[in-house]
């Protein structure tokens, strides 16, 4: 057979489609998009690309600097949440019977067969006041009202006269519960990735030594799964910092992030210089981010 | 099943491990069955069986990994048969050897220390002092990835080592090594648990690696114990025809006992003109079946009929011959329907000079004490 490396035509044939592409449609407007954010506005839509750094100074004004932080608390507690919650599950997987094992997985990926939009109105059915969570509360408190009247104490209403509904939409928890909601799939399938690979004889030999469960977990399963704790991480910290659509459907005043000032200023500000400078600022952040995951990586030992 | 060696352990005294009635199922598959089983202080004991006969399962029930289906294990006198694993007083280096990848070779010896909250400079000495009894001093700063297999095996070694524990269980350790270096840690193994005086259990299917490091071997088939006995009872006084054939090679002849009195038994065997006398304390039920078993180098081989009186003698064709360095075996057909007899003999003269080659007659002889007659 013929060495692939010294088919050269058919190495650019195969090559150049997804050249092309990624030229044409990430490129390109990216550039664009660019060289906007050192535009002025001239008028209502035009605009003329002068080199100036103006947009980029407006942007590190405290009131979105604000912004800025704002999104990086959230998307950080929502990574944070995101690995406590999802590493359970990975582990739930990885020790489920083979013939459980798909169908979790297969749970678990689930919500990605419905829009996104779609499962952010199902958050707020279930979140409003008038909601399944208050619902499923009420209820627990009916019952429990009932029992302690049966128990001669309904008197004294221990639990409050009326059932007060919780306000779990439109502020910063009801944010923070939607992004962990969506980006939970990319926490949980690369950590199972790497437990998958995990050699349960590891875990024994740990107990074996006199570690407890938790101890073992905490030295044996946690250092090796890091590679996949890291990617997962990466995966749902990135994404979360540039969500808009949660924030905006899901949060109150004070929970936009920087993708929805981003999107106010494509759109209703008509702004478009000052949103690109946005939008690359929040790149830069992203870069930032990785960049230091690297070096993470190289501290830790390859991993 | 029974336990017919049971013969004192090495230090007497009570025992380290007893176990009774144990039995482990997985659904309605039977892994382990209704063993009985002791273990002496200080003993090296060898777990012996064929590939999926539950050696590792009843290993680990014994390490608490894997929790039994009914039965008791009692160590050091308490029952300990649902004691989780990390409680119990006995640590295990495992069939993968398991050493952490993520940790240095001191860092890996010193784990069970650190997490029994021994102070730091203390586990730096032990786990030093752990890697130099297994000669990999100087390398407590190495990765486990920079080490070859055979002194991974020893860091692992090492790591249960450290924490003194009452039993060591080792699960084929020597199975990743090639021939030349499992030879050579045979002999440290059995050196290093004579230096520390910790009960070793071992796991082998390799017949000649218990036979050389055991006190005491337990031979195991599809989940049951089938007999225990030190390496030589074992050898020359197998209780089973499983056990005559997976330890050493054996010539198994099937007769039909027709008198068995006075220490003697004699055997009419099919194909044979002459019965066969064998001398043996058992004696076997006159007129069962019986199948008298001989090792192939305690088979003379001869041109002519032997002269002393009361051997055995059958003669045959040598059909193969087998070269093997310092012997040769001879496959001899004594009559059209029985297997080949097996002899094996000392190559004392160049094997141009060979006294028999093939299509042969010749005359195969035995004492009547140099074998066994089995029941079952
Ligand atoms: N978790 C399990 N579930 C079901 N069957 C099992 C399990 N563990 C072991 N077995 C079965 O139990 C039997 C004994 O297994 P075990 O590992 O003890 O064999 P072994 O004697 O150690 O064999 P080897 O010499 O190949 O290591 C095997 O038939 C195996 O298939
Ligand atoms: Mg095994």
């Amino acid at each position: 057979m013929e060495d692939w490396r010294r088919g050269r035509s058919a190495f650019w044939l195969i090559g150049l489609g997804p050249t092309v592409w990624l030229v044409l449609f990430f490129l390109l407007p990216l550039t664009i998009v660019w060289l906007y954010s050192f535009a002025e506005l001239r008028g209502v839509v035009d605009m003329e690309v002068t080199g100036t750094l103006s947009n980029y100074a407006r942007a590190l004004d405290p009131l979105y600097l604000e912004v800025f932080g704002k999104s990086l608390v959230f998307a950080g507690i929502t990574t944070g949440v995101s690995l406590v919650v999802g590493f359970p599950v990975a582990l739930a997987i990885v020790f489920a019977t083979p013939r459980w094992r798909p169908v979790l997985l297969l749970l678990v990926i689930l919500p990605f067969w419905t829009n996104l939009l779609i499962r952010t109105y199902a958050l707020i059915a279930v979140l409003r006041v008038r909601g399944f969570a208050n619902f499923t509360l009420e209820w627990f408190w009916e019952q429990s009202t009932t029992l302690l009247s049966l128990l001669g104490l309904g008197s004294y209403q221990l639990l409050g006269e009326r059932f007060e509904p919780l306000e779990l939409l439109y502020n910063n928890t009801a944010v923070i519960i939607g992004l962990v909601y969506v980006h939970l799939p990319f926490m949980v399938l690369p950590l199972y990735a790497a437990l998958e690979k995990l050699d349960r004889s590891l875990i024994e030999a740990a107990l074996d030594l006199g570690a407890s469960q938790w101890r073992a977990f905490l030295t044996v399963v946690v250092p090796l799964s890091m590679p996949g704790i890291i990617s997962g991480a990466i995966l749902v910290f990135i994404p979360a910092l540039g969500s808009f659509l949660t924030p905006d459907l899901l949060g109150g005043t004070d929970s936009q992030m920087i993708a929805n000032v981003i999107e106010r200023q494509f759109k209703s500000a008509n702004d478009w210089p000052f949103g690109a400078a946005l939008s690359f600022l929040l790149m830069y952040l992203t870069f930032a981010a990785l960049a230091l995951r690297a070096v993470f990586a190289r501290n830790a030992g390859g991993l | 099943m029974s336990s017919s060696g049971t013969a004192p352990a090495a230090n007497s005294g009570s025992p380290i491990i007893e176990v009774s009635g144990l039995c482990k199922r997985f659904g309605s598959f039977s892994a382990v069955e209704n063993i009985d089983l002791t273990i002496g202080r200080g003993e090296f004991f060898a777990l012996l069986g064929p590939s999926g006969c539950g050696k590792t399962t009843l290993l680990r029930m014994l390490a608490g990994l894997e929790l039994p289906s009914d039965g008791t294990i009692r160590i050091d006198g308490q029952d300990m048969s649902f004691v989780p694993a990390n409680k119990r007083p006995i640590n295990m280096v495992f069939q993968s050897y398991a050493v952490f990848p993520h940790m240095s070779v001191l860092d890996n010896v010193g784990y069970g220390l650190r997490i029994d909250g021994v102070p730091g400079d203390e586990i730096r000495r032990r786990a030093e002092e752990a890697l130099e009894l297994v000669k990999l001093g100087g390398f407590g700063a190495r990765r486990p990835d920079q080490l070859s297999g055979g002194q991974r095996q020893r860091v692992a070694l090492a790591r249960a080592l450290v924490k003194r524990p009452k039993v060591l269980l080792l699960d084929e350790p020597l199975s990743a090594l090639d021939a030349k270096l499992r030879e050579a840690m045979r002999l440290e193994l059995v050196n290093l648990q004579e230096t520390v005086g910790i009960t070793f259990v071992i796991v082998t299917h390799d017949q000649s690696e218990a036979l050389s490091m055991a006190t005491r071997i337990a031979v195991m088939n599809q989940g049951t114990v089938q007999q225990i006995a030190p390496p030589a009872e074992l050898y020359e006084f197998p209780a089973s025809r499983f056990v005559a054939d997976f330890i050493g090679s054996v010539n198994l002849l099937e007769g039909r006992v027709e008198a068995a009195s006075g220490g003697r038994i004699r055997l009419a065997c099919p194909g044979i003109a002459t019965p066969i006398e064998m001398e043996q304390d058992r004696l076997p039920a006159v007129g069962s079946t019986g199948w008298v078993a001989l090792r192939p180098e305690k088979i003379d081989i001869t041109k002519e009929p032997p002269v002393e009186a009361g051997m055995n003698t059958v003669s045959g064709k040598v059909e193969e011959i087998t070269y093997l360095g310092e012997t040769s075996v001879y496959h001899v057909r004594i009559a059209p329907d029985l297997p080949l007899m097996k002899v094996s003999s000392a190559n004392l003269d160049r094997v141009t000079r060979r006294a028999f080659t093939w299509e042969d007659p010749v005359h195969l002889s035995w004492t009547s004490s140099c074998g066994v007659v089995l029941d079952r």
